[in-house]
């Protein structure tokens, strides 16, 4: 999350956007989305002929055979994926890449957003475009993308082996690599996936299987001494750079470190782990007892579970709390400090904390598709026919909520405490 | 020497080039590790509650096509299999490996109409599984299934269907059927729509038209939906048959995580019956899950809805005779066949029930993963299939209604080989033509 003190934390609401207006004769608009700091609405316009990008209701001047994927980068500019005569490029702020590609897609952003990049396939062979640059090496096969955080390394896991129709003998020897800017790893897998860099963005720890039944974490091409009989996917402590990753032992979970045991396998399911900053603490979600879900702290499941789900998994900036999507009897609230808030939501989006991790803020839906935002489990007064998560300034003070109240996109600075 | 005698010579090397280098000591532990550390009470009891009464015979269509010879009974099948294991701690040949995954990857469906029949309740499907599940550790699985299997691991989808062809398709179906509907959209990422469209592998790769359909249906009942730009899209899963539970375990918390992504309230699924039970028996118990985390509800379900609410109309009726396949895993899996049979009867004004119907319903003989066994195994379960081509016969009906993508390739294969007169159709096919479409020009 790029630097936000800059945006105006003025308390107050402010109309942004009629929603439905657009300054061009459209056939019909299509979803909403609204930039980080809430100053600009944007929206894909079908156009009587092919399709425009919308912002504040002001169309782009270049319009396109298709245009799909509108993303707003971390740091305010918006892209989407946009076709011009049967070729895709991305458009950014309404200026398109100046390469094309056979196809592009999924975008995906640098942490402070000064990195844009997108899955491509070229004439037939796949890669990554970054800055609008394609690796030089591509493949005849890629998925499983990544970027870095720093966003000066992306990833993938490529196929260094063509296969026939049901070759699957060849397929068994080993036909996958990881490619790290478009430079494949000597390894080859049977599989590999979910390729994470560490958080200084110079190392990658990815999982693989060596056969059909040897499953293990693999380290900047080096693989764990010890073999598990499925694995999810790794995380790097941030302080003392040891890999992490869910293992399946004799038919249950537990969490391994640098390929030794660390969490015994005792759980029915354990994923999702994340630390603390200082890597002192590690979270996951976990299921101690068959269909019963919690939060795990350092091992130890909460007491507290819940029969349906938990999900979006969030440790809070100094790392003491955890907070996480839980879903009950077909209904959602969220699992915080070893409880379950009182309310109960339709549905509900990722928990956010405030920068001094002492509010949770979220968004959730009432019934009726109302949305609105709620702050350590008190709701807002006021329900949207729309809203996005919230955003905490960074004295912590005030939460910065993007909704669609009666057709029009507003943007409210609210104090915590407003609630 | 007859079809059926010529039915079982069978090569494939998935079978026979894997087995050969089996050693008995990979075997034994294999088996020994399966049976003791990887069932429970449940294996025991079955195993142990079985009286060889012969009961579950008449309840398979592999029986009764190959005029009741025993060694296609349920039972039969578990005695030359699984017991045989048991019975000999795992001391088998390579032949017996190879024979066992035979029949227990193509010449069973695990449709679970024996179970029906059993005093007991023994789930002989269920037996079956445990005996794939050796054969995957051992190495010895059908080479078209194992390759099904590969495709969902690499691309986590069965078809080997890659990140932008999946998207181009979508896109190309949306611009397709704009040439009815002007206004139809298959939108895309939507977050926090009421349901995700899933489909299977199949879809976009060659029955491309059921995802247009679909689409019209959506758009014409005003529903609030979406489909996902990335892998986790198909619901379907091939290594639940092939007994490589883990990368079963793999794709379904895909599937289900990208719903949980995308904020939905449920997944809408199309007209897939393996999937279904992958969903909300299998894959997600095998997760933790006890029950579906986020409720999947199969197409007959969601027609049946939108039906009921006014949102589906008819139009007109389609007149010609039809009758109706009830597939086994959302029938006797799910119990949706009234749904089912409300739905057809509002479209078809001239329905004839196949016999015997709803749960007692045969089996296509393709599911379980047998037609993912590929061309090799083609005629064991076409000629294990006899009575459905005498059942569907019966009806005199030209429709035949089947809302399951593998019992269309098996039907397709019986009708003909059987040559049977009569057009098979999924049921959208039909609601799709005789819909009222407000926004069609």
């Amino acid at each position: 999350m790029p630097e936000n003190g800059h945006w105006n934390w003025e308390p107050g609401e402010r109309v942004i956007h009629e929603v439905k207006d657009c300054d061009a004769e459209v056939s019909w608009l299509e979803e909403l989305h609204a930039s980080p700091d809430g100053e600009q609405v944007a929206v894909v316009a079908k156009l009587e002929e092919g399709y425009g990008v919308c912002v504040n209701g002001k169309l782009w001047e270049q319009t396109f055979d298709r245009a799909w994927y509108p993303k707003f980068s971390p740091d305010g500019r918006l892209t989407a994926l946009v076709n011009v005569d049967g070729e895709w490029t991305l458009a950014v702020d309404g200026e398109v890449w100046p390469e094309t590609y056979t196809c592009l897609w999924n975008t995906l952003f640098s942490e402070t957003g000064d990195t844009i990049a997108a899955c491509a396939q070229a004439d037939g062979v796949y890669g990554m475009v970054v800055n609008g640059e394609i690796w030089e090496q591509l493949y005849d096969t890629a998925n499983e993308f990544n970027l870095s955080s720093d966003g000066k390394r992306s990833a993938a896991v490529v196929v260094m082996v063509s296969m026939g129709q049901a070759e699957i003998f060849t397929y068994q020897k080993g036909c996958y690599s990881v490619a790290v800017n478009g430079e494949a790893w000597d390894n080859r897998f049977v599989n590999a996936w979910t390729p994470v860099f560490d958080p200084s963005d110079k190392r990658l720890a990815v999982q693989t299987r060596s056969t059909l039944y040897d499953y293990t974490i693999v380290v900047d091409g080096k693989p764990w001494s010890q073999n598990f009989s499925a694995t999810w996917e790794p995380r790097f402590n941030p302080s003392t750079g040891a890999v992490v990753a869910p293992v399946r032992q004799a038919g249950k979970w537990g969490m391994a470190e640098d390929g030794r045991i660390l969490w015994d396998p005792t759980f029915y399911q354990l994923w999702h782990q994340a630390f603390s900053p200082d890597g002192k603490k590690l979270y996951a979600i976990g299921a101690p007892k068959y269909g019963r879900w919690t939060l795990v702290e350092n091992g130890s499941p909460w007491p507290l579970t819940v029969g349906d789900m938990v999900e979006d998994l969030t440790v809070s900036p100094d790392g003491a709390r955890v907070a996480a999507a839980a879903k009950e009897g077909g209904r959602w609230t969220f699992m915080v400090d070893q409880s379950l808030w009182n309310s109960w939501y339709e549905m509900i989006w990722s928990p956010v904390f405030s920068p001094d991790s002492k509010h949770l803020a979220a968004k959730v839906e009432l019934p009726g598709k109302r949305y609105t935002v709620v702050m350590n489990g008190k709701p807002l007064k006021e329900t949207f026919e729309q809203c996005w998560e919230p955003v905490f300034s960074p004295d912590s003070r005030s939460v910065l909520i993007r909704a669609v109240q009666d057709g029009k996109f507003k943007r409210i600075v609210a104090g915590v405490h407003d609630f | 020497m007859s079809e059926a005698a010529l039915a079982q010579k069978i090569d494939d090397p998935g079978l026979d080039e894997t087995a050969a280098k089996l050693t008995p000591e990979r075997i034994r532990t294999t088996i020994n590790r399966v049976l003791q550390q990887e069932n429970s009470a449940r294996l025991k009891a079955f195993v142990g509650t079985c009286v060889s009464c012969g009961l579950c015979s008449d309840a398979c269509h592999f029986f009764l096509s190959h005029d009741r010879d025993p060694k296609y009974s349920p039972a039969g099948k578990v005695k030359q299999t699984l017991w045989e294991m048991i019975r000999t701690k795992g001391n088998v040949s390579q032949e017996f490996i190879v024979r066992a995954a035979t029949i227990a990857y193509t010449e069973c469906n695990v449709c679970k109409r024996c179970v029906q029949y059993c005093p007991f309740g023994i789930d002989t499907a269920y037996l079956m599984t445990v005996v794939r599940r050796i054969c995957h550790l051992l190495g010895v699985t059908p080479l078209y299934l194992q390759d099904t299997s590969h495709s969902h691991a690499s691309t986590f989808n069965q078809m080997w269907v890659k990140d932008d062809e999946w998207i181009d398709t979508l896109q190309w179906q949306e611009d397709e059927y704009r040439d009815e509907i002007p206004n139809l959209r298959i939108p895309l990422e939507k977050e926090g729509a009421d349901f995700f469209y899933s489909v299977i592998g199949p879809e976009p790769k060659f029955r491309t038209q059921l995802i247009g359909q679909a689409a019209v249906l959506m758009n014409e009942c005003g529903v609030d939906w979406t489909m996902p730009a990335t892998p986790g899209w198909d619901n379907s899963d091939m290594s639940m048959y092939s007994g490589d539970l883990e990368i079963m375990g793999r794709i379904k918390r895909a599937h289900f995580e990208t719903a949980r992504r995308l904020r939905v309230k449920r997944v809408v699924m199309g007209e897939c019956g393996h999937a279904y039970r992958s969903v909300y028996d299998v894959g997600n118990r095998w997760l933790g899950w006890r029950e579906m985390p986020i409720p999947v509800i199969h197409a007959l379900q969601f027609y049946w809805e939108m039906l009921k609410e006014g949102r589906l109309k008819v139009a007109t009726q389609m007149e010609e005779p039809c009758t109706f396949h009830d597939p086994c895993n959302v029938v006797r899996g799910m119990g949706l066949h009234e749904m089912a049979r409300d739905v057809v009867r509002a479209f078809c004004s001239n329905f004839i029930e196949m016999e015997p119907n709803r749960e007692q319903n045969y089996c296509c003989s393709a599911g379980g993963g047998v037609i993912n066994c590929g061309p090799p195994h083609t005629k064991t379960r076409v000629l294990g299939n006899r009575v459905k081509a005498e059942q569907i016969t019966a009806t005199g009906a030209k429709v035949l209604i089947a809302p399951c993508h593998n019992c269309h390739g098996g039907l397709e294969d019986i009708i003909n080989h059987y040559k049977l007169d009569v057009k098979l159709v999924f049921l959208i096919d039909i609601i799709y033509a005789h819909m009222h479409k407000s926004n069609a020009i």
